[in-house]
């Protein structure tokens, strides 16, 4: 028997390991601040420390790690988008993600499922046609399937819809994976925190200070920091601190809602998503069906739910599984979900000298975690845009060139 | 926010009503620059504060103003376009039973007035 497990069970105190450091107070410079502690922000703090040495880097979270659209997303990580540069950004963002539990030596509950786009309509299907043979293009593995492929992966499927929306046909698309939330930003936090990195919690950006158009510094709740170097990484709360730089940008602020199930027994094996019915469903490793659908109709700062939601997503979910009528839900919640115009992330450096952003991830963002932290990463570090990200900048809006991926990133439009 | 008062007709379920988005100034299209032009077109205020937002209520496809606190969902006032600030406080401010009950005599005299 292990000496180790002996002395554990001999000991009088089990204390709990922690994830990360929590220094008790600011410094009053880093080299590089970064401003949300989300899953973007931490990962962007991972690779500055590991693949740049850039360590004297400070993350402020208003928060708690992960409290924000990290811990309220429906896990959903997929690659097979419209454009060109949508697919090789989300694909190089799956290839990190299978590995990712190993660098981090954590459990990541990572699990490849498969996904299903189901197609309800002649216009659709096209859509899907489309999104398959640009994903092939770029070597990402997408399918144009036939519903009956789809009923054979989800016998308790209805394929009718209750009769009035037919699947026609589905994008399959074989790396399709769900994750535990909450366990990626961990994960990024303590690798991070491992090599440097300062995470302060309870630490609201109240203002940030420019002059000669570049950064100074950063006011928060918990003191003053100088610094040149600001990364801004906060989804739903962007534009309040954009104003703080005197920023503008196209990003509007919806809730995004969600809802869990009971646990069940495993049935559900890929992940479902229709356009058409506005819903999506996955099955975790617990059990829960988890569950979302479209934007909330109209701008809002806030992270309350609906009865309306559940009501309206219940029913097309049933038109779609009609045997979890008399399933429960247990849990709902929503986030708040940056959009922008063309359903692209927003990424890049912007007229301030040292203020870099990531921003716009709307409904897009989990599945982006790994990609935007290292592409940000390279983009702070060397103070210029990586390739992957040429496409996604703030200047794109005045110029019109816009990144079409309202096909193939959202269910409700 | 449960019910948005419409104008013409009252009280209503919100799922009756779209929202079109911010009431913004439009700058002259053909002297605008494009930079201009496209910040007008793209960019958005999209601070939490109290804001005038266009709204229509589809089963009468009325379109409106409502002024909108996007932090809290709660609506001060809703009024029609032209209207000014005096002639919106009086009619459709908050759902005000006197108005309506006195719009409902209103209609039903006027019913009996045609018979």
């Amino acid at each position: 028997m292990p000496l180790r497990l002996i002395k554990f069970a001999l000991a009088r105190e089990h204390p709990e390991p922690r994830m990360f450091r929590q220094p008790d107070c600011l410094r009053s410079s880093y080299d590089v601040v970064i401003i949300g502690g989300g899953g973007h922000g931490l990962a962007a703090a991972y690779y500055l420390a590991r693949d740049y040495g850039i360590t004297n880097v400070a993350v402020l979270e208003k928060g708690y790690i992960g409290g924000g659209n990290t811990g309220r997303n429906t896990t959903i990580i997929r690659s097979n988008y419209l454009t060109p540069e949508g697919v090789k950004f989300y694909d190089e963002s799956v290839r990190i993600w299978q590995d990712l539990a190993m660098d981090f030596d954590l459990n990541l509950f990572y699990s490849t499922r498969s996904h299903f786009t189901l197609a309800h309509t002649d216009s659709a299907v096209r859509t899907m046609r489309w999104r398959a043979e640009v994903n092939k293009h770029y070597g990402v593995d997408s399918e144009l399937v036939d519903a009956s492929e789809v009923q054979a992966a989800c016998p308790q499927m209805d394929i009718t819809c209750g009769g009035h929306a037919p699947i026609m046909a589905a994008l399959y698309h074989a790396p399709g994976s769900i994750a535990r939330h909450d366990a990626v930003a961990w994960g990024y936090g303590r690798g991070a925190s491992d090599r440097g990195v300062e995470i302060h919690q309870q630490t609201e950006v109240l203002g940030i200070t420019t002059r000669s158009g570049r950064v100074t510094g950063v006011q928060t709740s918990q003191g003053e920091i100088s610094t040149s170097c600001v990364l801004c990484a906060v989804a739903g709360s962007t534009p309040r601190i954009l104003q703080m730089v005197d920023l503008r940008s196209p990003l509007y602020i919806h809730p995004l809602q969600a809802m869990v199930s009971e646990p069940m027994k495993p049935w559900l094996d890929p992940i479902i998503v229709s356009g058409s019915l506005h819903v999506y469903i996955s099955q975790t490793a617990r059990g829960e069906l988890v569950m979302g659908a479209s934007l909330d109709p109209y701008e809002l700062h806030s992270t309350r739910s609906t009865l309306d939601f559940a009501e309206g997503l219940s029913a097309h979910m049933l038109e779609l599984f009609p045997f979890l009528s008399h399933v429960k839900i247990v849990r709902q919640w929503a986030g708040m979900a940056d959009m922008t115009p063309d359903f692209a992330p927003i990424m890049g450096k912007t007229p301030i000298e040292g203020f870099y952003l990531d921003a716009g991830w709307g409904t897009w963002g989990f599945k982006a975690t790994p990609v935007s932290g290292k592409t940000m990463a390279y983009t702070v570090a060397c103070d210029r845009p990586h390739e992957l990200i040429r496409n996604f900048s703030l200047e794109r809006f005045e110029k019109y060139d816009l990144v079409a991926e309202k096909g193939a990133a959202s269910v409700g439009h | 926010m449960k019910m948005l008062t419409c104008p013409i007709n009252g009280a209503r379920p919100v799922s009756e009503f779209v929202c079109g988005g911010d009431v913004q100034p439009m700058p002259n299209p053909s002297t605008a620059d494009d930079a201009t032009w496209a910040d007008y077109v793209f960019n958005r205020h999209s601070i939490p504060s109290v804001k005038q937002e266009w709204w229509c209520h589809t089963p009468s496809n009325t379109w409106f103003i409502a002024e909108r606190d996007t932090r809290s969902d709660q609506v001060f006032r809703t009024y029609l376009y032209g209207v000014t600030a005096d002639d919106a406080a009086q009619d459709t401010a908050v759902p005000d039973k006197t108005v309506q009950s006195e719009a409902v005599q209103d209609a039903s005299s006027e019913a009996r007035s045609h018979e």
